[in-house]
């Protein structure tokens, strides 16, 4: 017995310690605020649908993470650019004119779709560049190589796009068929998050499907396995890197376009924290697992949405909303001190790790 | 020899008490924070720290405008020309530690006009202050940058109202004025935003309303429904206060209006929300919005002269609401230059302990904002608060 305590690393202790007092202060602030009941049943449902929404957003992006990341092994820090540049142009170019006109109200879903295929077209274009300028001629380069690349791509997208449409915000017009709310049995949801949340499901469903049951995706996951075997089954591993940076950028430009509709506003800057949030949710999910991604994106939108409010109101901490990203992160921390390997994630191997 | 010797002795003897009564007796600085010094020709020297980048950008560029401009009148100070220096504050704390290390890095700088947020002023007037220079904000309003227990550092003035004022303002104007009993503030962690918020609960609750929230959002957020049906299920309060920026206010203003129980609630914000970009980011949703913010209701000649100058130097009728205060904040220092500095020649001699003893004594200073009076802690406003109605993409001032 006393040999197996003096066996118990300090560290080790000192991260039980940790644990224990986040499963307790969440547990007890939890069990707090359900005594103290602050809320009527309506809020929270809004607040949780409302984390579904911003979750599913949170989980297109992502997609895109564990997508290059399975493929390359890189973390593309560049990529809640792709996620602003679609939308901001399209809603410099498309949305403000058509709204002014007069034409977005009378064609809403001609007008969407346009909005949706300039979008997609930006962000698949800009992605595609960056990936042949800044990270193919670094593919043999050490690992920290193109991440430090990544992280000037990011730097360099925001300001251009800050030089070529300005440092305001951009008002992105309201669709007068999608305002207001309506009854789903007796859950009274805003019209835009069920156009979200139903877009990211179906997003997502054909992305699975188009990764799993395709050629050109079975020709992704064969260079994930290995670039090398799949060239010599003569598998163009370029064009398969291609193809995954444009789906997640695709990916991003969708999940841009839906965050315009829920948010109607946007700005050069708008990619930063999504992406940083993005990344975050890919890792909570198991970086490179596409279900991974989706269910860490959703965990994360939830936990930052209800968190605050159920874990700290009843601990009467003032202000708990501002507190909501620690919250989120605190989250990270635990599901990897249990699950290093994310939640759906498989433990990876020496070579890939 | 002994001649020739004595011959080129005496001439050293004669160019040397030439040369000494060219020079006249070499400038001694007695000042005890140093002295600063122009050359003939040299300009003098200022900077500013305004926010001149990102969303909030029009509240930046408006103030420098306004300090530009003072350059223009000014025209010449003892001889000298006036040069400015411009530097972005960001609006951020980060921005103004950075833009503080950069000025005080050029000793030739006199005194700073900055910053324009609060947020940014708390870091730079440390650093300024240590530096020995002077700076007046024309728009930093958070309580604690005068409060000599809070943020207050020795050189820091502001001709800006102090949100003390403007906070009490706005809750006398919700108590008395739309007649509402319960009201809730959102601030965004700032110090302005903060302080402004603060003081507009406790002043409401002063006057026998009640706060049913006091609560606070992040920089960058951009999903506020939790935390807007916190406030609904607190409540739902009938008047909602948020003076925050152009970015969050914009996702405050549009989602309160989705959330259930705030439908009807009275939306108000500060002047951290009074320019072009923020009627754009508010949209239609913000109409019937009420904010509060100095009182711009300037008149006499040098103020139409100013306006007139702006509209054709810069195309366009003030951007935001600070302009006349950095007027004021440039005037203020050029005041204080011209008595304290030490005449020498051409070239001029001026201290920083004396600059900063000036400028605090600096009272009864006709401005374009009213009579200028310093306190011990730098505040100089003579305030005025206004409240206006956002009506049909437009403010329209309605009290007092």
């Amino acid at each position: 017995m006393l040999r197996r305590l003096q066996d118990v690393n300090v560290l080790d202790l000192v991260l039980w310690v940790f644990r224990a007092v986040i499963i307790v202060i969440v547990v007890w602030g939890t069990i707090a605020t359900l005594i103290e009941n602050p809320y009527p049943a309506q809020t929270w449902t809004e607040t949780i649908v409302a984390g579904i929404a911003q979750g599913s957003l949170y989980a297109l992006i992502a997609i895109g993470y564990t997508l290059v990341y399975g493929v390359l092994f890189m973390i593309n820090f560049a990529h809640g650019e792709f996620f602003m540049s679609g939308i901001m142009t399209a809603t410099i170019f498309l949305a403000q004119p058509m709204s002014e006109t007069g034409f977005l109200d009378n064609y809403p879903v001609l007008s969407l779709l346009l909005i949706t295929i300039v979008t997609m077209t930006v962000s698949v274009a800009i992605a595609l560049l960056t990936e042949r300028v800044a990270y193919r001629p670094l593919r043999k380069a050490p690992r920290l190589v193109p991440l430090i690349t990544a992280i000037g791509a990011s730097f360099f997208w925001q300001y251009f796009f800050r030089g070529l449409y300005g440092s305001e915000v951009k008002p992105f017009p309201q669709l007068a068929s999608l305002a207001g709310k309506v009854s789903l049995g007796g859950i009274v949801i805003l019209k835009t998050h069920i156009v979200v949340i139903v877009a990211a499901i179906l997003m997502l469903i054909g992305l699975y499907g188009f990764v799993m049951r395709t050629k050109t995706g079975k020709s992704i996951r064969a260079v994930a396995e290995n670039k090398d075997v799949a060239a010599l089954m003569g598998i163009d591993v370029d064009r398969a890197v291609s193809i995954t940076f444009a789906v997640g950028a695709s990916m991003a430009g969708i999940a841009g376009v839906l965050y315009a509709i829920v948010f109607r506003q946007v700005h050069f800057f708008m990619g930063f924290i999504p992406g940083i949030k993005a990344f975050t949710a890919a890792v909570l999910g198991g970086i490179g697992s596409i279900p991974g991604a989706a269910l860490g994106g959703l965990f994360l939108g939830m936990f930052e949405s209800v968190g605050p409010g159920l874990f700290l109101e009843g601990l009467g901490i003032p202000a708990p909303h501002q507190l909501k990203d620690v919250i989120a992160f605190t989250m990270l921390v635990l599901v990897l001190i249990f699950r290093p390997q994310g939640i759906l994630g498989e433990r990876l191997a020496e070579e890939k790790a | 020899m002994i001649k020739r010797s004595f011959i080129i002795v005496g001439l050293l003897v004669i160019a040397s008490m030439a040369l000494a009564a060219c020079g006249g007796p070499a400038f001694e600085c007695e000042d005890p924070i140093g002295c600063v010094t122009y050359g003939p020709d040299e300009p003098i020297r200022i900077a500013s720290a305004l926010v001149i980048s990102g969303p909030n950008t029009d509240l930046g560029t408006d103030s420098q405008y306004g300090v530009e401009i003072a350059i223009d009148f000014k025209g010449e100070i003892l001889g000298h020309s006036v040069e400015l220096q411009a530097e972005d504050d960001g609006c951020s704390a980060e921005g103004g530690q950075a833009a503080g290390q950069k000025i005080v890095s050029d000793p030739t700088i006199l005194a700073v006009v900055g910053t324009s947020c609060s947020g940014a002023g708390v870091p730079m007037s440390e650093v300024v202050s240590e530096a020995g220079y002077a700076m007046v904000s024309p728009s930093n309003t958070a309580p604690a940058l005068t409060d000599p227990d809070q943020a207050f550092n020795p050189g820091y003035l502001r001709t800006a109202h102090n949100d003390k004022v403007q906070g009490k303002a706005m809750a006398e104007f919700a108590f008395n004025v739309l007649g509402v009993t319960s009201a809730a503030a959102i601030h965004d962690g700032d110090p302005y935003t903060e302080g402004l918020a603060r003081v507009f609960a406790d002043s409401f609750e002063e006057i026998g309303g009640t706060i049913v929230e006091f609560t606070a959002v992040n920089k960058g957020d951009t999903d506020m429904r939790p935390v807007l049906s916190a406030v609904a299920a607190a409540g739902p309060p009938e008047f909602l206060y948020y003076p925050v920026f152009t970015a969050e206010g914009g996702f405050l203003t549009k989602q309160a209006k989705e959330v259930t129980g705030l439908e009807n609630t009275i939306l108000a914000a500060a002047d951290g929300m009074i320019s072009d970009a923020a009627i754009e980011a508010v949209g239609e949703a913000g109409e019937g919005m009420y904010f509060s913010g100095p009182d711009l209701s300037f008149s006499g000649s040098v103020y139409e002269d100013f306006i007139a100058t702006y509209e054709e130097k810069y195309g366009a009728k003030p951007i935001s609401v600070f302009h006349a205060h950095a007027f004021d904040a440039a005037n203020m220092i050029f005041a204080c230059v011209e008595e304290v500095a030490v005449q020498d020649g051409d070239s001029i001699h001026i201290g920083r302990q004396a600059l900063r003893t000036c400028l605090y004594a600096t009272s009864g200073f006709e401005g374009i904002t009213g009579t200028i009076t310093c306190n011990e802690y730098g505040d100089c406003a003579d305030p005025k608060i206004s409240v206006s109605q956002l009506n049909s993409g437009a403010y329209e001032r309605i009290w007092p």
